[in-house]
């Protein structure tokens, strides 16, 4: 249970890490490279949400006789 | 005292929710969904308790099995179409929250065939023979 808790704050801190870095990027003037990361950012996190939903989903089928 | 981890973390994620949703509107919609699982993991000992004890019951009561799982499993397909709805509606897909529901409430109807049946005939049977038999 703790690293489920974990991965909340791993997820939300990539979320504001990306947000800052797409800001500087901005600035900077290189918004190609912002949507880049933006979209790396997402794919990550996006992986470990269908990991999470793939887990449950069995645990579902588990709990409610789905064979 | 896993009721107050749950509040604690669905509260601590909405904050988070609300900072990430002004940057990063994807994120927060990843994030809350993410909570949302985890949520529903911690549940599922809880419910397999509660459905180990119904089917315990059903057994001493001599259901039929087959009818116990079926109900199961509509429990089953119930909450998880409620879960992707609520995911769906909260990102902004009312349309496609409705077509959640409807696939679920449409398979519980196929799952309830057997069911209906088997009490169609029980009915028919208890009938005098008139019509039908």
């Amino acid at each position: 249970m703790p690293l489920d808790v974990n991965t909340i704050f791993q997820i939300a801190g990539i979320g504001i890490i990306v947000a800052m870095i797409q800001t500087v990027l901005k600035q900077m003037g290189k918004d190609d490279w912002a949507q880049w990361v933006t979209l790396i950012g997402f794919v990550v996190i996006l992986y470990m949400a269908a990991t999470l939903i793939g887990n449950l989903f069995d645990k579902i089928k588990n709990v409610f006789l789905f064979m | 005292m896993d009721i107050l981890q749950i509040v604690g973390l669905g509260l601590a994620v909405t904050f988070l929710v609300l900072i990430l949703k002004e940057r990063n509107p994807v994120f927060a919609l990843l994030l809350s969904m993410i909570a949302g699982i985890i949520i529903f993991i911690m549940l599922v000992d809880q419910i397999q308790l509660i459905l180990n004890m119904l089917s315990k019951m059903a057994e001493t009561a001599h259901l039929n099995n087959v009818y116990v799982a079926t109900i199961l499993k509509i429990i089953g397909i119930a909450y998880i179409s409620d879960f992707g709805a609520e995911i769906a509606k909260d990102a902004g897909q009312g349309a496609l929250a409705g077509k959640i529901e409807l696939a679920g409430k449409v398979v519980i109807l196929v799952m309830a065939i057997p069911i209906m049946t088997s009490i169609v005939e029980t009915v028919m049977n208890l009938m005098p023979q008139v019509g039908g038999g």
